[in-house]
């Protein structure tokens, strides 16, 4: 079973005028694959990873746990390596392009500074590029505008709750202008009703700003509301089995969340999920993951 | 105003007891070298503050000596934690001889360091506050400086920092509390170690020669009143660092919220 290939170059939505090819994509993985563990002892966490992604697109990577999609996120970000193939953002190594500060991050935990009040946890990264003071503040309530916290800005982080927190930490992954916003899971924590909103937040963040955005989820629903397209990705090892081209209108809202063809895109990721999950199931004999087989009665 | 009404209790129950003890004492006709009334205790505190024993002039000697051990501790500490976490690898080398210091009787040190140092000399008993202060700090700090939510760790290298980006804008904030944790027990511990240190030997003028003379005449009075007047001193240094974490960590949820210092 091999990865599905994306059509060339991905759909590009809401280009922007920014610098660089614009018919280059964002982010170009390569055959790439991550194997964790040591030499005797291998565990292929991801394997043969063939994707790109367009300037101003909106791309999610869904998965059952252990599939690896976290970890992709994290080659992209280049926090960690690839044991194969090649990951480039803007057209350069993951290496280069964070040093460069090409993307945003946004974890699956705010990660504020608790010392920090919400405004000098959103001027943190220019700070350490070097931005002088005046350019820091108006850079920190505009995203704070951005984020509709302005009002919060002397606030310490323990004083928001965790919807607010994650949204001053999209201000602060925002703060630089990346050309790439990597989020990983970042509103896992959240109820049900605050993440509609957060999710409705992102994308009208998404749209103002022309940002690339990949993000990791485990929520079917999440990810096809969100998204351009939809990466469903397999366990044992993480491949990404199918892409779902997301074609419903924006900008969306809760119309979108109610239309049939939103109920139809949640089914199809749905089933491409399963088929996925077959797939690994079968080829559980060469490639095992320790702790599914024992429960599989698989073999060990 | 709130930190007195909080502190009501506390100040009854020690009340309660001093008043029992008053009791107990003048009706049991307790001698007075067996255990002193508190009001005996009192008394010979004043009449001993100037002259006679000289517990007030006793007690800023003593105070200086564990202030100097406390800096001097609490400097070593910090540059030993710093080391270690700027260089992991000593540290499967120089925590266990941390540990072996630490381990070592203050009181084994005490003649060793007025020896190295000069019995009269108020860098011996500084040394020895400072051998007790050391420990609490740097393995506090060490903690503190090392004990970093990964993802943060992640966040900072998402932004390229250096390491010293990271050591100054993420450890030693995430260090503080730990610091300062490590800084109470060091106060109270600092006094202890210039009041041993003078136990075995050193000028007349400071509480330890006050406790060990008092108690060679038989004047427990007077030897309570200097036990008096050193917990008075380590509460108040307490206290300052309380009041120093107040202000450093205003965030903290120690200082904010309503768990206990």
């Amino acid at each position: 079973m091999g990865a599905a290939r994306p059509p060339a170059g991905g759909i590009r939505v809401n280009a922007t005028g920014e610098s660089g090819a614009a018919d280059q994509p964002v982010v170009r993985l390569t055959g790439v694959g991550k194997t964790f563990g040591a030499m005797d002892a291998p565990v292929v966490a991801l394997a043969d990873i063939n994707l790109e992604i367009g300037r101003g697109e909106f791309v999610s990577l869904i998965g059952p746990s252990g599939c690896g999609k976290s970890t992709l996120l994290r080659l992209i970000g280049d926090l960690t390596d690839a044991t194969d193939g090649s990951v480039e953002v803007n057209g350069k190594p993951a290496r280069r392009a964070r040093l460069d500060r090409d993307y945003g991050m946004v974890f699956q935990s705010p990660v504020l500074f608790d010392w920090r009040t919400v405004e000098d946890n959103v001027r943190l990264p220019l700070e350490l590029f070097g931005h002088d003071r005046a350019s820091q503040d108006r850079r920190a309530s505009e995203m704070l505008e951005l984020v509709g916290l302005t009002e919060f800005a002397k606030r310490h982080p323990y004083e928001l709750s965790g919807g607010m927190q994650q949204r001053v930490a999209i201000a602060r992954a925002l703060a630089f202008s990346p050309s790439l916003l990597l989020m990983d899971e970042p509103f896992g924590a959240l109820d049900e009703m605050t993440r509609e909103r957060m999710n409705s937040e992102v994308l009208s963040i998404w749209e103002r700003t022309g940002i690339t955005v990949v993000f990791v989820t485990h929520s079917i629903p999440e990810a096809v509301f969100l998204s351009s397209r939809v990466a469903v990705m397999s366990a044992r090892p993480g491949r990404v089995t199918r892409i779902v081209e997301v074609d419903l209108p924006r900008p969306r809202g809760l119309e979108t969340r109610e239309s049939p063809r939103y109920f139809n895109l949640i089914i199809e990721v749905r089933e491409a999920l399963r088929a996925g999950d077959r797939a690994g199931a079968a080829s559980e004999a060469t490639l095992a993951s320790p702790e599914r087989t024992a429960a599989e009665g698989g073999i060990g | 105003m709130k930190a007195l009404q909080r502190n009501i209790p506390a100040l009854l129950i020690l009340a309660a007891i001093l008043g029992g003890l008053e009791l107990f004492v003048r009706a049991a006709d307790v001698k007075s070298f067996i255990f002193p009334a508190p009001s005996a205790v009192w008394t010979a505190l004043l009449d001993n503050w100037n002259e006679g024993y000289r517990i007030f002039p006793a007690a800023k000697v003593t105070l200086t000596e564990a202030l100097g051990g406390l800096a001097m501790g609490t400097a070593t500490g910090l540059v030993v934690a710093f080391a270690v976490s700027r260089f992991p690898r000593s540290r499967d080398t120089v925590l266990p001889l941390a540990v072996a210091i630490n381990a070592i009787p203050i009181v084994a040190f005490a003649p060793i360091a007025n020896n190295w140092f000069g019995i009269l000399s108020p860098y011996s008993k500084m040394a020895v506050a400072a051998s007790l202060v050391f420990f609490p700090i740097m393995i506090n700090v060490l903690r503190g400086l090392t004990d970093v939510d990964s993802s943060a760790l992640e966040l900072m290298r998402s932004y390229g920092a250096s390491p010293t980006a990271v050591t100054r804008r993420l450890r030693i904030p995430n260090a503080l509390p730990y610091f300062l944790t490590g800084l109470k027990v060091a106060t109270t511990l600092s006094l202890i170690g210039a009041v041993v240190g003078e136990y075995f030997g050193g000028l007349t003028d400071t509480l330890g020669r006050v406790v060990v003379g008092a108690a060679s005449a038989l004047r427990f009075d007077i030897t309570w009143s200097a036990i008096l007047v050193v917990a008075l001193a380590g509460m108040g240094m307490y206290l300052l660092a309380v009041t120093v974490e107040r202000v450093l960590i205003p965030w903290h949820p120690s200082v904010r919220g309503d768990q206990p210092a």
